[in-house]
This record gives C-alpha cells, structure tokens and sequence, in this order.
C-alpha cells in the first residue's frame, strides 16, 4: 500500500488541535470539580462541552470542505480509513476492559464472597452470603441497596436489540443505494437508520426510568448496578455519537456529498454504527440474558 | 515522477511561519516532534526533582523534609512523570522526526490530529501538576497510593485523585491518537519500494509499541473511569461490600501496567537496531528475527500481567501460568540481545557516545532482566515483594532500557535535528557520569531489598542507612549529569560543527532508511513528492 507518486495532502496549520485541547481542558476539570461540590466545575464542563462541539462542526467542516474540492488523493483516503479502523479497534478494547470486568465479578470475586474456591474464606466478611446473578442481594444492604427485581432479558432489551440488528440493516441497504447512485434509496435508507437509532435511545431511557423507579436498580444498588449502567450507559453513550453521526451523512446525502467511488464518510459511520450493534449483542448476551 | 514535482502545492508553504502560530497551530512533524522532545525535557527535570527529594529524604532514617503523605505523593508522580511525560513523549517526538524521514513520506498521515496528540500533553501536564498542588490549598489528601492507584487508599484520597484520573484520561486519548496516526503513517506513507522488511528497526519498534498502546491504553481508561464511578456515583466495582473486589482493579491496571513497560522498551530497542549498525558498520544481524522477536514480545505481553500481583492469593493455576508467561519472554528478549551483540560481533567498530549507552544498555538491561527472572518466580517473589529489590530491577530495566536509548536517540540524531555535531568530548564525559551514577544508586538498592527494606515508606531502619547513604549521593550525582545533558543539547542547538546529511559515516551500512538523504538540518518540509527506493 506504499505511496503511488501521487501528492499528498498536508493540511496548512491549523487551529482546531488547540481548541480541542482547550475543550477536553475545561471539561475535565470541571468535572473534577464538580464532582468534589465545587461550584465552579459546571461552568468550566458546560464551557468545555460547548467548545468540543463546535470544534467538531468546526474542524470537520474543513474536512468536508478540502474533501469537496478534491484536495485528497487515494492515499489520503486509505489514511482515513486505516485511521478509522484502528480508532474502532481501541473502541473494542475500552468495551473488552467492562466486559472483562463484568466476567470477573460473575465469575471469581462473588464465588469467593459465597464461600466457594480457595479464597472462600472472604465469605467470613459477610457470614453466610450467598451470591446469586443477577446480583439482587449485595453483602452489605446498609451500604448498597438491594434490588427488588433483576432487567430481564425480554421486552424492551429484546426490542432493542430487534431494533440495532434491523438499523445494521437498513445502513447496508443504504449502501447498496449508494453503490447504485440513487439517491432516494440512500437517504431512506439513512433516514430509516437514524430513526431506528432514536428509537432505540429513546426505549433506553424508558428502561432506565423504568429501573431507577420501579426496580430498585441503581448505580448505588452493587455490583449488578454498577456493571448494568456502565456497560449499557457507555454503550447508549456510544449509540448517541453515532446517531449524530447518521444525522450528519444523511444531511450530506442529501447535498449529493457522497460518489460511488469516494465515500469514506459514509463507510466510517457504517463501520462505527457495526461496531455498535456488536457490542450491543455482547451485551443483551451478557447482561441480560444469560 | 518529474511532472508531480513540477506541480505546484497549494496546501502547505515551504518556510514556516512566522511567531507562536508556527508550534501553536503546527501541522509539520518536525515541529511537533522538537515540541514532544523539549516537552519532555522539561518533564525530565519536574520529575526528576521529585526524585531528588525522595533521596534526600531517605537519606537518613526518619522524617527530615517531607510528611509521609506528602513524600508518598512525589513517590507516586516521580513515576508518573517519568513514564508518561518523559519516557513516552520523547520516544513519540522521535517518532515523529525520523518515522516520516525514514520511510520516505512527506508528513505523519494525519497531520492535524498529530498537533493534537501533542497539545494534550500540556493539558495532561498541568492537571498532574493541579493535583499535586490541590492539597496545599484545601483540596483533601494527596494521592498517597504510588502511580499504581489501588484502591481502597484510591478511593479515600482528596479531590487530587480526581485530577489524577483525568490527567490519566487526557494522556490515554493523547497517546491513543498518536499511536493511530504512528500505524497508519507506517502502513499508509511509505515511498515507492520502501517494503515493510526494508524499514529501519526503529520504523518497526514504534509500529509494535503503537499496537500495544492501542490495546492497552483503553483498558486503563476503563479502570480509572470505575475508580471515578466508585469515587463519586456510589458504583462498588472495586468494593466487596457491594460485591466488586479491590484486586478487580490491579488486575485492570497490570493489563495496562504491564504492556506498558514494552511500550517504555521498544522505541529504545529500535534506536538500538540502527545505533549499533551504524557503529560496528556491519548490517543487523538477524533482522527478521529481531521483527518476529517484537511480535511474539507484543503478544506475551499482553498475557502476563498478573506477575505484578503474585501476592494476592490468586490459584495456583494461575500463578503457575502467570509465571510460564512471565520467564518466556525472556526468550524474545534474549534474541534481541544476542542479535545485537552478534552486529557487533567483529564489527569495525567505534564508540560514539549513542554507541557506548547502546552498549551499557545491553549489559546493565540483561542485568535487570536476570533480576527480573528472579521476581518472576512465584515462591521467591513472595520474598521481594515491596521490597528496594524490585525498585532496583525496575530502575534497571527503564533507566538504561527506556531513558538511555532515548539518550543514544537524542546524541545520534542530534546532528540531523540541528545541523550541528555535538561535543564529543562532552557527550562521552555525561555517558560515564550518569552511567556510574546510575549504578552507585541503584545496584545498593538489590542488597537493602534484599535484607528487607520496604518500598514506598517515608522512613527506614536504621540498619539500612549505609546503602541508603550511598543511594542519595549517586542519586544526587545522578541528577547532577542531567545538567550537562542540558548544557551539551543547547550548546548543539545553538552552534557548532556544521554535520553533514550523513553525519555517521556508517550510517548507510546501518540502516535503509531515507533520513540520510535529507539535509542536516532537513528543510522544513521534506519528500514532498515521495523518492523511489530501489
């Protein structure tokens, strides 16, 4: 995949890195203050969430814009794409280190605590505990609240994860469209996908009301909870971007952006948006189902 | 290939510009590079200051200069800062010089976002810097924990933590951003012929180090982000009370924690793979073997970080395989060793100062790597733990193994960045300085763990006071050197014998790379259109 003699895009400087970091900056510290009940943390969040987002209209308007007038060569785009693959690659591993997480709680630190294997004597901490998974019953009631019925695996989870496979679907389906350069095929096809992406945020949140208030399941009701909402809240974290994402192409569809031959744009929010939908079956797998 | 160059850029002019617009807003590798590379010089003194103090204080027993907390807490942000803000972004400043360079492309792939890795750095900085000030102004408990972080003494520590976990969090997105770029710079920018099998080992060794960042980097994201959680929301990952395990977190950590001491390693070893070329002027000994050797160290690292955890009660299963694991990758790294020692082997050759540190590193890192078999055996280990004997082999493995091919690094391509020679004279003077000095500290640390001494604590028996005495004083001659480091770097930069594109004459035998091609110093904007490698 070496250079072709073609000339490759090296962008004048610019100053969206130094926003970004200005940006990520007063985000974070806010959010170390904020968090320690200091009032000044929200403003400096707000402020730096607000400057991430338009450094992201701003500096990927620059892109479309240099992409548009044909400033990029092939090898330009396999940047992006090989950029874009190892970015999903880190994704997987930052998903890997919840998972294994979630594996090692189910698997070795409550058998210890009930008693069982060569460090059953933990179970000495709370006499007579008995872990059960889902996790209703965490050792220490005073300090972590029981759950009074575990997420099951149909209803809305099942829903959800109908509502991912068929939205993995419909983005191929526009794919397709776009292969064929009709128009009409692909923005449906992105519009259904982004509708499907809505929906399945929207009866995310439901769930997560549903829960809070009739369940008992918390981020304060141990480990079940603690595992439950950063998994799947990550994970909604995750559907979010990408649904802006979705937004942003179908708009671009629309403004006949995207060529058979050149759409990387197009194929990079594809990949994101597979990337999602199997992290999601790892879940309904692994969090509610079995 | 003669119409392209007739071509005429309209994206990039050929002079930089003018004032701080020129680093602030950079898209050219080199700038970047030379800011990562004064960066962590910079870093080098903070935290080596840290240092000086944790000697001075343990130069005799008791407490003369620092409260426990606070002495815990240089302790931890001495490695912090030396890890992540001197030992990696000197490596990814030389990765952004020579890896373009070498393999014949015009800039790093993605030049903007290239600014931005940089640019966290700074960020990063000055929230480990808030919080080692934030006790001093109301801000709780300092972190007291080492740069480990483990809970419960994370959990209970003040808002310092806080900030620690995000100066974490901007570095992990800095050094993940960077190691895309580096990837798809190797995969993506290569000139015409330049073969993946023809790149210059350093090419290679920065290609492995970004993968293993890749993988790991994420994961400590993750745990420190469950640390916040525990901190703040009321989650229990690390809290049996709720069900969760403290251990949850080393293991977590010591996935990133472990990886993490290759990717400290590797860019070293590359610099190795063409100083010693260059100066015993025969090629490589066994190039392919020293890639496959990087490979098989990548995987095994991923795959052994329990080693640093023996003491927790895990099975014996998986101590035993924690420790298989663990003495295996002494079989990669011996053949990087003997593939280095057998290019010299009836070499012409000489000993420039990059060729006198690859050197010590080859004898003072297979030192460490003895000890380290030794700490890699389960029932032994149990005896060293926590004790000076693993500070020692630590010291031993990332001083000469990180930090001195970084030096050989910084004195071979000197020349190249500044178009001046260094003074020899005074470059071979800081080699023999740092490195007795380096010993004179460190090798008295194998005796005093060995007779029991704890790590981590602000005091000590009385009768470990003789090594601790001879600790200080070559650690204290130790950072001393460093001045002369800064005095050789800057009387470079500013002036001295005009070098040559190929300042070692060497250097082609050495290596393939196209770095030599260029001017020293290169103009600011190089390989334009890419060269042809036959």
């Amino acid at each position: 995949m070496a250079a072709t003699g073609e000339h490759y895009y090296v962008p004048e400087g610019s100053h969206w890195p130094i926003i970004a970091v200005a940006g990520i900056f007063l985000t974070v510290l806010g959010f170390a203050f904020w968090a320690n009940g200091m009032s000044f943390g929200p403003f400096s969040t707000v402020a730096g969430l607000c400057i991430i987002f338009y450094l992201f209209y701003g500096w990927f308007n620059d892109v479309i814009d240099e992409s548009m007038s044909g400033k990029y060569s092939t090898q330009v785009d396999t940047s992006f794409r090989q950029g874009m693959m190892w970015f999903i690659t880190s994704e997987v591993f930052f998903f890997a280190a919840f998972f294994g997480t979630l594996y090692y709680i189910r698997n070795i630190a409550l058998p210890y605590l009930s008693g069982e294997g060569h460090l059953g004597s933990s179970n000495l901490l709370w006499d007579g505990f008995k872990a059960t998974w889902p996790l209703v019953n965490t050792p220490d009631p005073d300090k972590y609240t029981q759950v009074k019925e575990a997420m099951g695996a149909g209803g809305i989870p099942l829903y959800n994860t109908i509502i991912l496979l068929t939205s993995g679907a419909t983005i191929t389906w526009a794919h397709w469209g776009l292969k064929k350069n009709s128009k009409t095929h692909l923005v449906t096809g992105l519009a259904c996908t982004v509708a499907l992406g809505l929906f399945f945020l929207s009866l995310q949140v439901y769930e997560y009301v549903h829960a809070y208030q009739e369940l008992g399941l918390t981020l304060a009701s141990g480990v079940y909870g603690s595992t439950f909402f950063m998994l799947t809240g990550f994970h909604g974290m995750h559907v979010t971007i990408g649904t802006i994402m979705l937004i942003v192409i179908t708009v671009r569809s629309i403004k006949d952006h995207f060529t058979v031959e050149k759409h990387f744009a197009f194929e990079a929010v594809a990949w994101y948006w597979h990337f999602v939908d199997v992290v999601w079956l790892g879940l309904y797998i692994f969090v509610y189902w079995i | 290939m003669s119409t392209v160059a007739a071509h005429h850029d309209d994206d990039h002019h050929h002079a930089p510009p003018a004032g701080m617009k020129r680093w602030l807003f950079s898209t050219n590798h080199k700038d970047i590079g030379t800011m990562y590379l004064i960066f962590s010089l910079i870093m080098l003194f903070l935290g080596g200051g840290m240092a000086m103090l944790i000697r001075a204080e343990l130069y005799m027993p008791g407490l003369q200069l620092l409260e426990p907390d606070l002495y815990n807490n240089m302790v931890t942000n001495h490695a912090l800062i030396m890890v992540f803000g001197v030992v990696m972004p000197a490596a990814a400043g030389m990765a952004n010089w020579m890896i373009p360079l070498m393999i014949g492309a015009p800039d790093m792939a993605l030049p903007r976002l290239n600014n931005l890795s940089f640019w966290l750095l700074p960020a990063g900085a000055t929230l480990l810097i808030m919080s080692v000030l934030a006790p001093f102004f109301g801000g709780g408990a300092p972190v007291n924990t080492g740069w480990t972080l483990y809970p419960p003494l994370s959990i209970q520590a003040g808002m310092s933590m806080d900030l620690l976990i995000f100066t974490l969090h901007v570095l992990g997105i800095s050094s993940i951003l960077a190691s895309i770029n580096i990837i798809t710079t190797i995969i993506n920018m290569r000139a015409p012929g330049m073969t993946m099998m023809k790149m210059p080992l350093f090419v290679w060794a920065w290609f492995f180090t970004a993968v293993l960042l890749i993988i790991v980097m994420p994961a400590l994201a993750g745990g420190v982000t469950m640390l916040l959680f525990d901190r703040h929301f009321g989650t229990s990952f690390f809290d049996a009370a709720g069900g969760g395990d403290p251990v949850l977190f080393q293991h977590l950590f010591w996935f990133f924690g472990h990886p993490e001491v290759y990717v400290l390693l590797l860019p070293s070893i590359g610099v190795m793979g063409v100083v010693i070329p260059t100066f015993s002027r025969k090629p490589l000994f066994g190039y392919k073997s020293l890639v496959w050797g990087m490979v098989v160290l990548t995987i095994l690292g991923c795959v052994v970080w329990a080693h640093h955890q023996y003491t927790i009660g895990m099975s014996v299963f998986a101590t035993k395989y924690f420790m298989i694991g663990t003495i295996l990758i002494s079989i990669p790294v011996g053949l990087m060793i003997f593939n280095f020692v057998f290019t010299m082997w009836r070499g012409a050759m000489t000993f420039e100062t990059p060729m006198l540190f690859s050197i010590a590193i080859i004898i003072m890192f297979s030192f460490a790597g003895a000890t380290g078999v030794m700490l890699a055996v389960v029932p032994a280990d149990l005896q060293y733990h926590d004790t000076y004997f693993v500070v020692a082999h630590f010291h031993y493995a990332l001083i000469p193994g990180a930090l001195f091919g970084l030096y050989a690094g910084v004195f071979y391509w000197l020349p190249k960045w500044t178009g001046h020679m260094y003074n020899e004279k005074l470059g071979k003077i800081f080699f023999w300085w740092t490195t007795i000095a380096f010993n004179v500290t460190f090798f008295p640390q194998h005796f005093s763990g060995l007779a029991g001494m704890p790590r981590r604590i602000v005091d000590y028996g009385v009768q470990f006071q003789e090594f601790n005495v001879i600790s200080s004083i070559g650690g204290f001659a130790f950072g001393l050197s460093h001045l002369l480091f800064l005095y050789i770097i800057i009387q470079t930069v500013r002036g001295g014998k005009k070098a040559p594109a190929m300042p070692w004459e060497g250097a082609q035998i050495g290596t393939s790379g196209l770095e030599w091609t260029v001017s020293s110093p290169p103009p600011h904007h190089t390989f334009t259109t890419p060269p042809t490698v036959k």
